[in-house]
């Protein structure tokens, strides 16, 4: 206690002080936040019919901005006709039920009633609207299946532009961005490719089929295991942005350590 | 210190340089305790702070020790060959060896600054030009020696020398020439325009598969697929003009800028060439319809004839027109009407040309 007592003027104790109490607020919401795995004991008893259940759920949890029969309000477009691939993308990553009405609705823990037999069940309801794409089956989507040589080439042509080279992500217009692909599961990104969330346009199984879809879920999953070998990939941006940062982080160390060598002290003279 | 009055009539204080300490900064004294004969106004440090320094100094030597037998120890243990081994290799060789130098550059520093005596230096300045005593003899030196080597007196060995240098002096201008042969029309035009063999119109295909594109198929509104032309989906330079990306839009969303007469119910195809300096624009939202381009932020609204909204970009991602054939697959009906990416010299205001034939 004593040295703590004595270093309290210290120069650099201002900064300590700060990056604890950023270090405490932000382990401490990370424990208290809620992580919404319980499974809710009265969805999980209605296994009979989904589609019912499903509008029970849709009325408690969407109806207020997609309508009371989903045909949607001011707020929030209809549903009819978006199928059931739709529903299980935005609600299984968490981007619905929206938090706010930003430029886009990003990724994030799945609120505590939206277990996966709730998706399925507002899955089910919604599917029996007006159709809409379905969710792909399990082989579907494997990324053992398929050719990632192929699906990379497929990628590069049609995806890169928006979510990098390996899926990293990147800015669109207006606040908008295309997510990092990362967290998506391979169910997930055939959903997406389908339906078309958010700003995202739509790859239809009669120009990119379903076969080819798996050779690019292939190639994310896969570039999701290479190692960096030098060091920080950044994000895999490219080697121009990471040698900007290495000149802007690399020079500046530079200048601040000549300004310290070169500093003259003023002295009496002797 | 004679500087702290250098401007007493205007009472101007001199812009402080970065790094010294400010004018009001108070003058610190020092005990002389050990003067090097010799050597004038030599000011030693405070043996006490020479003490602390001369510590430091020996542990970040110290650390150059060890860091320096690591760096040898790690070239033995870790051992290159998968990508996970080189990995840890890297970080060992280059930590340990970034960490000895940084610790023996700093020791040495810290010992410069408050281990060793300062004392300050007068250096006079010199004047640049020789005397003219000097400057006379190079000249008579320099006569000589051109008279000595008979440049002046042998004529035929002057002018053979000068005729022998004059090509090597011309090959730098010879070597521009590899900068051409001019383009000609090419930048006006893309492999668009040729028809198939049989006079085909030529078809779109996907890029990285090849296969065409039935415009029955490309049916889901908000959709784009990237598109080459069929026959050079591998001609990377054909392709550096004529790539494609085709849009399918509800065909009530289409506004005037777009030429209707170009789409298929409904699809739309614009030149992947960004039309500031030419990076491939495809970056798409269904929602606004705007195509961005991710070097500049060129933004172009896909739905109004890709017009420019935002950015540096100056005139819009040209309109391809597509056609169909009797197996219902997607064609272009002709070439872009006016070039493809940026600028050029000799292009002109080759959309108002457009306009005046239409």
């Amino acid at each position: 206690m004593n040295s703590i007592t004595a270093r309290r003027r210290h120069p650099l104790a201002r900064v300590a002080v700060v990056a604890l109490a950023l270090g405490l607020l932000g382990g401490g919401y990370a424990l208290a936040a809620p992580n919404g795995s319980t499974a809710d004991a009265a969805i999980a008893s209605g296994k009979a019919d989904d589609a019912a259940e499903g509008k029970s759920l849709f009325v408690a949890h969407c109806a207020s901005c997609h309508g009371l029969n989903a045909e949607g309000t001011s707020k929030a477009p209809t549903l009819i006709g978006v199928g059931a691939a739709a529903v299980d993308f935005q609600v299984s990553s968490g981007r619905m039920p929206a938090a706010d009405a930003g430029p886009q609705a990003p990724r994030k823990p799945r609120p505590e009633w939206a277990t996966d037999q709730a998706v399925d069940q507002l899955s089910a309801y919604v599917q029996s609207l007006g159709g809409g794409p379905a969710r792909p089956a399990e082989e579907q989507v494997n990324p053992a299946l398929g050719d990632p040589a192929k699906g990379g080439e497929l990628f590069r042509a049609n995806c890169i532009q928006c979510h990098n080279f390996v899926g990293a992500g990147g800015a669109l217009t207006y606040g908008k961005y295309a997510p990092s692909l990362n967290p998506a599961t391979p169910t997930q990104i055939y959903e997406a490719m389908v339906t078309g969330p958010q700003a995202m346009p739509v790859f239809n199984d009669s120009t990119i089929t379903p076969e080819q879809k798996r050779d690019m879920i292939a190639y994310i999953t896969h570039v999701r295991s290479q190692v960096d070998p030098g060091g920080s990939g950044l994000g895999r941006i490219g080697p121009v942005t990471e040698g900007l940062v290495a000149w802007v982080v690399g020079l500046s160390l530079l200048v601040l350590a000549s300004i310290w060598i070169t500093a003259k002290k003023r002295r009496a003279q002797a | 210190m004679t500087e702290q009055n250098e401007y007493p009539e205007s009472g101007r204080v001199p812009a402080r340089v970065i790094g010294t300490p400010p004018a009001d900064a108070p003058i610190e004294e020092h005990d002389p305790i050990h003067v090097p004969a010799g050597v004038e106004g030599v000011i030693p440090q405070d043996p006490v702070k020479v003490r602390k320094a001369e510590r430091m100094v020996a542990f970040l030597f110290l650390i150059t020790f060890l860091a320096g037998a690591a760096f040898i120890a790690a070239y033995v243990i870790f051992q290159v060959g998968t990508i996970d081994k080189t990995a840890a290799s890297n970080y060992a060789l280059g930590g340990t060896l970034a960490l000895a130098l940084l610790s023996l550059g700093a020791g040495v520093t810290v010992w410069v600054r408050q281990i060793m005596p300062k004392y300050n230096l007068v250096q006079e300045r010199h004047l640049m030009a020789s005397d003219g005593d000097t400057r006379e003899y190079v000249k008579e030196t320099f006569l000589q020696g051109a008279d000595e080597s008979g440049f002046v007196k042998h004529r035929l060995l002057r002018r053979t020398l000068l005729l022998a240098a004059a090509p090597l002096g011309l090959a730098p201008l010879v070597l521009l020439k590899d900068l051409g042969p001019l383009p000609g029309t090419s930048l006006r035009h893309t492999v668009w325009g040729e028809p198939m063999k049989g006079g085909k119109p030529r078809r779109l295909v996907v890029e990285g598969t090849g296969q065409p594109i039935r415009a029955a198929d490309f049916n889901s509104p908000g959709g784009i697929l990237s598109v080459v032309p069929e026959g050079y989906e591998e001609d990377l330079n054909a392709l550096a003009k004529a790539t494609l990306i085709l849009l399918k839009f509800r065909p009530e969303e289409i506004k005037s800028g777009t030429n209707k007469n170009w789409t298929i119910d409904g699809i739309v195809a614009y030149s992947k060439i960004c039309t500031h300096v030419g990076c491939p624009a495809a970056l798409y939202e269904q929602t606004t319809h705007h195509i961005l381009c991710p070097c500049h932020q060129s933004t172009f609204d896909a739905a109004d004839g890709a017009k420019v909204i935002f950015g540096p970009a100056a005139r819009p991602l040209p309109q391809l027109p597509l056609g169909i054939d009797e197996e219902g697959y997607l064609v272009a009906k002709s070439d872009f009407k006016v070039p493809v990416g940026p600028s050029f010299w000799e292009r002109g205001d080759a959309e108002a040309e457009v306009r005046e034939k239409a």
